[in-house]
């Protein structure tokens, strides 16, 4: 297997490798800026300083030009015209730029969205901002294994149905949504189709034609390019309209002002480019990897589940709930790894993630989760470390849960009262 | 979440862990919290012929602070009378263990769990507590 490495610029040194930090398994929270990258970003840092909108002379034309290629590259990217592509400061601004500029063109037409309960919360959060300006929206129940619905999909449209909003691959469990069958769907009641891409770029082939999205939106970061950084693509035939939400020069054909950072913007079009021809030969060798550490999981701890469908999911997430372990506990026992819970304990209010519960998990069990997040710069090493680690660490959880004593004597945990608290 | 030492002292080598048969009639359970709730702890007593806590062990299903709070009350009830047991309070346990407030729940169910094992000996006892209890509750007051 071909190893890609992060490598220091200067020193030639890998810098990933490093034994006094975490193993990174949180690809899907971040990603580091693949060296190829930040090699092409540099220059617009210093010697190419200029403001893209710079008409009058050289330093302008150096980075017009160098922000026009990358709008070129993200635009192959997702099968679309560089004439479509809105540059934004990363994919929340993406998605509020899509669903309020849609919302407010078109609240003649009528004030209904749909979205789904698993959303990100970049959705979600505009869509209850909407709620409060006077829209209304349905948030969509998913299916056991995180998939909409089409039926019930199709069946929540209403005659002033204005924009429904779906996440192409989820950011918890990877799971990929039918987006063909929603597209179809939605063109033939005339909705507006907003995507939000950003954990499928690189991951699955997204191409705005093939799914009839109207509106997608993207980010740097996702996909080894830069922080800082995103785009929305806004379709021209038929041609859609968002009002824009940040005002002050008119860039971006009016849709969102303010100087275009450069080097990010040559970031984000390089890193699109890369995460495109990479795809194959990267969901081949972290698939392998994600497969070695499932089996490996399995092989050494028992009552183990999976979330989400393991039949349409990218091969570079796995979430599993680890029953009669508490999830802050489990994360604070692999503080060697760089994981994500799905228990957000860092609230009073002890919630569990939204996302599993959408999909009928128990509070146990979505407290218990752990999110694996597979990336370029992963090894196998790093997995069987994992490995390692999960077994050992939920043993000992294990020992130390009179759940667990229970569930080995045979009892039934449901079978309890509990004395609420 | 920042935890404070002793914290992470209890989560990572905690102290008591195991347990007793409950069937035992020397022995006081107490079970609180839900797994729902995310934390779910047994405390469990063993108490001898003078009502003297002579043994403790815990079991917890929790985050790092319910794990530390329940072994931390371990130590704390050994050696104690039943009564002085009671007297520990969640305010004793949060300080000991410099719990942040989102926490303080945690320090809230270990006092429970020593209220409700307590209670299950006592009940076990019934009326007929033996004369050295009763003798060595008459002591302690």
């Amino acid at each position: 297997m071909n190893q890609p490495q992060i490598i220091d610029l200067e020193s030639k040194k890998p810098l990933l490798i490093d034994p006094d930090r975490p193993i990174y398994l949180d690809y899907q929270a971040t990603t580091p800026v693949d060296p190829q990258v930040l090699e092409q970003m540099l220059p617009y840092l210093t010697h190419d300083f200029g403001n893209a909108a710079s008409r009058s002379h050289a330093y302008g034309w150096t980075a017009e030009k160098a922000v026009e290629k990358a709008r070129q590259q993200v635009a192959d990217a997702l099968h679309a015209d560089p004439r479509e592509i809105v540059w934004t400061s990363g994919a929340t601004e993406a998605t509020n730029l899509a669903l309020k500029g849609a919302a407010h063109f078109y609240s003649g037409k009528g004030k209904h969205i749909i979205t789904l309960r698993t959303e990100h919360k970049a959705t979600l959060d505009t869509c209850r901002q909407l709620e409060r300006e006077g829209f209304e929206v349905t948030y969509l129940e998913v299916r056991e294994d995180g998939l909409v619905d089409l039926k019930a999909f199709e069946a929540a449209i209403r005659p002033d149905t204005i924009i429904a909003s779906v996440l192409f691959v989820n950011n918890e469990i990877g799971v990929i949504q039918p987006m063909e069958e929603i597209g179809r769907i939605l063109r033939a009641h005339k909705v507006l189709f907003h995507v939000d891409a950003v954990q499928a770029l690189g991951k699955v082939p997204v191409d705005v034609e093939a799914i009839q999205a109207d509106m997608m939106s993207v980010s740097g970061h996702k996909i080894y390019g830069p922080k800082g950084i995103g785009a929305l693509y806004v379709r021209r035939k038929p041609r859609v309209r968002v009002e824009a939400q940040v005002h002050g020069g008119g860039h971006e054909r009016g849709m969102r002002s303010g100087t275009l950072p450069t080097h990010q913007i040559v970031g984000m079009g390089a890193a699109a480019e890369l995460a495109v021809q990479l795809m194959d030969a990267d969901a081949q060798r972290i698939g392998k990897l994600r497969d070695r550490l499932l089996k490996g999981i399995q092989d050494r701890v028992e009552e183990t589940y999976i979330n989400g469908s393991m039949e349409h999911r990218v091969p570079h997430n796995l979430n599993i709930s680890f029953a009669f372990v508490e999830g802050e506990s489990l994360i604070m026992a692999l503080k060697e790894i760089a994981v994500s819970s799905g228990s957000a304990c860092t609230s009073a209010s002890l919630e569990p993630s939204y996302v599993l519960r959408a999909l009928g998990k128990s509070d146990e069990l979505a407290h218990s989760s752990i999110r694996f997040g597979i990336g370029r710069f992963t090894t196998e090493a790093e997995i069987d470390a994992t490995i390692e680690l999960i077994a050992g660490k939920v043993g000992k959880l294990r020992e130390l849960s009179p759940l667990w004593e229970m569930h080995l004597e045979g009892i039934d945990l449901n079978s309890i009262q509990w004395a609420a608290h | 979440m920042a935890y404070s030492e002793k914290v992470i002292d209890h989560y990572e080598n905690p102290r008591n862990v195991g347990a007793m048969d409950k069937d035992d009639s020397g022995v006081g359970t107490g079970m609180v919290g839900a797994p729902a709730c995310g934390d779910v702890m047994r405390l469990q007593i063993k108490v001898n012929e003078q009502g003297i806590i002579e043994d403790a062990k815990f079991k917890t299903y929790g985050c790092g602070s319910a794990i530390a709070s329940s072994s931390l009350v371990t130590e704390w009830v050994k050696g104690k009378t039943l009564d002085e047991a009671m007297t520990i309070k969640n305010s004793h346990i949060a300080e000991e263990l410099e719990l942040p407030p989102v926490k303080i729940h945690c320090s809230v169910l270990a006092e429970d769990a020593i209220k409700a094992a307590v209670e299950d000996y006592r009940s076990k006892r019934g009326a007929g507590h033996s004369q050295a209890e009763v003798a060595a509750a008459l002591v302690a007051h």
